[in-house]
């Protein structure tokens, strides 16, 4: 074989097609990666339809064994007092017990936090907020879990922050820990108060 | 391989069993098969890389139950789609709609394929070409091969 | 103690890897004999290295040692050894480790038996072996240590997830990655021949078998995976196009094309640059597979711990070895050169074809593994790409590969007659139209069904067709035996591994058809599917090693003679506080009877029945194929023809 530069090749391109390739799925992942560790890319997260929009049409029974007025689409359209935030929840999922401090918190700073009971039993439901105390003000229970994929939920708990105008503006999937609440909720409940 | 399973069983939804319900079935074997077919482009936003009619998960009996429900009243497959594309976007659809951001994944057969017969079609007929007129470095490569033959 | 020595054997493992990766190298480029020679001794020295490491690991896990933290989140006293040994490698961490002991017997073995190899290219396949080895180590050394100790050791274990506790998932990475790890040879081969700037037939020739035997294995390794997926999972089904599952698909598409190209290269000196890229692309996948399994930007929830700095670390090897490997290749391979002149209708043609299909569906389930993620960063979409999608968009790419698979064997080289080689199919056609209408005729109105059989009868008869005609059955059956004989082992492993598709399709076609049906019943009750009577008899107590469970007694009767008894189980461990169900399957190879236990009530229980007719043939097909490509390992030719080469080479 001869060193001599090769003959005028042309396209000679087609040769670095597969390193351009590499390179540019190279760039990518790496920006995953950077999106993983700052949160902007979340490989897991289903967005919302429902943001910008009002909550759908539901009317839910209030729990028998609580004393709480029940909830239903109207209680959740314009002009609202103030943001207030809607929380699926059920007695049987451990991360609601880690979110509850929260709401509780949020609940005597006096923001309105309406719950709906997903799939629970009455009794269990009734201890649980016994046992953690009540954040809510209305209370609905969704045992055929229907309103809930009226909503898009996908899994307990879920939260969803509405505007005084009744618009949804913010959904949370998963507990609201002590962090969500102060870097993610708290400005957002400024920005709608 | 095939871990999102943990998924499914970590999340703990209420553990009510892991087969299904009988009762959840159609009768009309036609419908049920309708509503199977149906299940099958939809996703279980749980347990995520299954569609509701593979997974075990809550949200999929849920979301089964409420696509039957729906086959039962006579709803076809693209009202039914629909209804659930409404409440949870283009995520929950296993077979991705068209859009801007995925004309190029559903493009990605004919471009393989037509972008595989270019290079063929394009690296056959500069074959052709050198094979038509040696250039004086192949007829030395070739002297060689001879040799090397030999 | 016996950890540290595991982790110093790491150590050591990783420096001698480094000197493997440079002094070889360096030899090769000076050809300096001395330092070429040392390739081969520091191959061997690293192999005992890691194997040392490997074994301390398993041996903290066979004595459960809890002073390990590897050991006590994926182990525990009370499980069968099996298990122990298989949670060693269930891990991140253990898996590594077996990864690159893998890596180090591949090495070991160009060492060992590519003794007549040109000295400079086994030098410089055992330098790239050693720089690959080089990353991994260091990969598992800084971020991935199986041998960190915790203190105090807690008192046992937190147990493997029940879910793998299973034969058939123990030996799924083994066989999954001597595939993965089987092309880095290829690679080191495609990358040694870019440094050389030569491929010739004898590097074909040793590309060959190496393809082969990682093709073999990685056949194998989905098929276990596949099957467990079947059995363990309770769902019937068998391929969920889960990018994890497509990850280990990607390789074996890249490598069955390579596997077709490399003939290619062998027997006609041509598709060189197409043949190296393939093997770089290989191995590219399988290390694609690997960081999307374990970097977490995967929309697949598994096992392995998502640490971002794991994935960055794997993201610059991924980069360092793929990237730098093309960048050699667009620089070095115009030097390659020799496009051989063949028409297109030829067996060259026809491989050709192989390439162009097989790659496009290796495209597809690419952009479709990876676009969900692509899309979201690119345009913030969030969308899903699943079984729908790989379904429609491979089929029209599969269609005329299996077409094809049956015609191009019968071509002749350089330039062949189509119509002669389909006239010599005309009865395997007939077969396989045949298999569709008899599909539709006896199941109804089934269409991909019908074209599964018509696809299965087409490639068995296609591959006996070729045999025939190489052997002359027709035109001189006196001479028939004597020419099977002496018909090449690769010849009857190519038609054989092409039958071997041609069962899985008709696996496929067979689970088209099946059926099921979810029941309540109570003991004594029955229910009929499938023209069988399934009576459940009871539901009661068993206890295991590990577990305790609800086990429910189905007898299945046909005509009021018992088939078989199938007793399915919902199982509770209390380590791990896990249930899983284990579903009964009764299999006659021609179909599965196969039941699941749901829920209880009211003193009966919910059952979960199939009907799967032909479901074993999907995996035996890939035993087949797998046994094919075993036999074409064996060929003669293969093992004989680089000592002849060189002797040929000696005496001119």
């Amino acid at each position: 074989m001869s060193d001599n530069a090769p003959p005028k090749r042309p396209r000679r391109w087609m040769l670095y097609a597969p390193l351009g390739l590499a390179a540019a799925a190279g760039a990518g992942f790496y920006a995953m990666l950077q999106g993983l560790q700052d949160g902007s890319y979340d490989p897991r997260g289903v967005p919302s339809v429902l943001l910008g929009k009002p909550a759908p049409e539901f009317s839910l029974p209030a729990l028998e064994s609580v004393a709480l007025p029940a909830l239903a689409a109207e209680d959740l359209r314009g002009p609202l007092p103030g943001p207030v935030l809607v929380n699926f929840w059920a007695s049987w999922c451990a991360p609601c017990i880690i979110e509850h401090p929260q709401l509780m918190r949020l609940s005597r700073e006096g923001v309105a936090v309406y719950g709906i009971n997903y799939k629970d039993r009455i009794p269990e439901a009734g201890a649980f907020l016994q046992r953690h105390g009540n954040p809510y003000r209305r209370l609905g229970r969704d045992e055929p879990g229907r309103t809930a994929i009226d909503w898009g939920v996908y899994g307990v708990p879920e939260t969803y922050l509405l505007d005084r105008q009744g618009m949804i503006r913010w959904r949370w999937a998963g507990p609201i820990t002590a962090d969500t609440l102060e870097n993610e909720l708290r400005p957002l409940l400024r920005r709608y108060a | 391989m095939t871990r999102w399973i943990f998924l499914c069983l970590l999340l703990a939804l209420p553990a009510w069993g892991a087969v299904g319900d009988p009762n959840e079935r159609l009768a009309d074997p036609a419908k049920e098969a309708l509503a199977r077919d149906i299940g099958r482009e939809l996703r279980c936003l749980v347990c995520q890389n299954q569609s509701i009619e593979d997974s075990d998960a809550q949200l999929a009996r849920d979301l089964r139950r409420l696509v039957r429900e729906r086959v039962a009243a006579g709803e076809d497959q693209t009202a039914v789609i629909r209804f659930v594309h409404e409440r949870y976007g283009d995520f929950v659809l296993l077979r991705p709609p068209v859009t801007a951001a995925t004309m190029l994944l559903w493009a990605t057969p004919v471009l393989a394929l037509g972008g595989g017969i270019a290079v063929i079609m394009f690296r056959r007929r500069r074959a052709m070409a050198e094979a038509a007129a040696l250039s004086p470095d192949e007829a030395k490569r070739l002297a060689e091969l001879d040799r090397g033959a030999a | 103690m016996i950890g540290e020595i595991g982790h110093f054997a790491l150590a050591l493992g990783c420096i001698l890897a480094l000197v493997q990766a440079i002094l070889p190298l360096i030899g090769a480029h000076r050809a300096d004999a001395r330092l070429m020679a040392l390739a081969s001794p520091l191959a061997g020295a690293q192999l005992i290295a890691i194997a040392s490491a490997f074994g301390a690991l398993l041996w903290a896990f066979a004595v459960n040692d809890t002073t390990v933290s590897n050991v006590v989140l994926n182990s525990h006293s009370q499980k069968p050894l099996l298990y122990k040994f298989s949670g060693a490698w269930g891990n991140h961490e253990g898996s590594m480790v077996l990864w690159v002991l893998i890596l180090a017997l591949c090495g070991g073995a160009v060492a060992g038996f590519g003794r007549d190899l040109p000295s400079a290219l086994q030098a410089r396949v055992i330098g790239i072996l050693g720089l690959i080895a080089v990353g991994f180590l260091g990969f598992i050394i800084f971020t991935s240590n199986p041998f960190e100790r915790v203190w105090p050791p807690p008192m046992d274990g937190q147990g493997l997830n029940p879910i793998l506790q299973d034969p058939g998932l123990a030996f799924h990475p083994p066989m999954l990655y001597l595939g993965y790890v089987g092309y880095a040879v290829t690679f080191a081969f495609a990358v040694a021949a870019l440094l050389e700037g030569r491929v010739d037939a004898a590097w074909g020739r040793w590309v060959r078998p190496w393809s082969l035997a990682a093709w073999s294995f990685l056949t194998l390794g989905i098929a276990l995976g596949s099957w467990w997926a079947y059995y363990e999972l309770g769902w019937g089904g068998y391929w969920f196009w889960d990018p994890v599952e497509n990850a280990s698909l990607l390789p074996w598409l890249i490598g069955t094309a390579l596997l077709h190209s490399a003939i290619v290269v062998e027997k006609r000196e041509s598709l060189k640059i197409w043949t190296v890229l393939l093997a770089i692309l290989a191995f590219g996948m399988s290390l694609l597979g690997t960081f999307l399994v374990r970097s977490g930007v995967l929309n697949s929830v598994h096992a392995f711990a998502n640490d971002p700095a794991r994935g960055v670390f794997i993201l610059a090897l991924l980069m360092a070895y793929v990237a730098g490997a093309l960048a050699l290749f667009a620089w070095r391979a115009p030097k390659l050169g020799g496009t051989g002149i063949f028409a297109p209708i030829s067996r060259e043609g026809g491989l050709v074809l192989n390439n162009l299909l097989l790659c496009s569906i290796a495209a597809v389930v690419l952009v479709g593994t990876l676009w969900p993620m692509f899309a979201d960063i690119m345009f913030g979409a969030k969308i899903s790409v699943g079984a729908p999608f790989f379904n429609a968009a491979t089929a029209p790419l599969a269609i005329p590969l299996v077409a094809a698979m049956a015609v191009g064997p019968l071509l002749a080289w350089k330039r062949a007659d189509l119509a002669g080689a389909l006239q010599r199919l005309w009865w395997v056609g007939a077969l396989a139209v045949a298999s569709a209408f008899l599909t539709l005729l006896v199941a109804g109105y089934h269409v991909l069904p019908a074209l599964g059989f018509a696809a299965a009868a087409w490639l068995i008869g296609g591959a006996t067709a070729d045999l025939l005609d190489r052997i002359a059955a027709f035109r001189r059956p006196s001479q028939a035996w004597n020419r099977a004989r002496g018909l090449p082992r690769a010849a009857w492993g190519s038609a054989i591994a092409h039958a071997g598709m041609g069962v899985t399709f008709a696996g496929l076609a067979g689970m088209g058809l099946a059926t099921d049906t979810l029941v309540a019943l109570k003991p004594g009750e029955a229910t009929q599917l499938a023209g069988y009577e399934w009576r459940l008899e009871r539901i009661r107590d068993v206890q295991g090693p590990n577990w305790s469970a609800r086990r429910a007694t189905v007898t299945v009767l046909d005509g009021g003679r018992v088939v078989t008894v199938l007793e399915p189980e919902k199982r509770f461990f209390p380590v791990g506080r896990m249930n899983t169900t284990e579903a009964a399957i009764h299999t006659n190879a021609l179909r599965d009877l196969y039941a699941v236990l749901g829920d209880e009530r009211d003193g009966g229980g919910v059952l979960r029945l199939h009907h799967n007719p032909l479901a074993p043939w999907i995996w035996f097909g890939a035993v087949i194929m797998a046994l094919g490509g075993g036999l074409s390992l064996s060929d003669r030719r293969i093992r004989v023809s680089a000592p002849s080469r060189k002797a040929a080479a000696a005496t001119a």
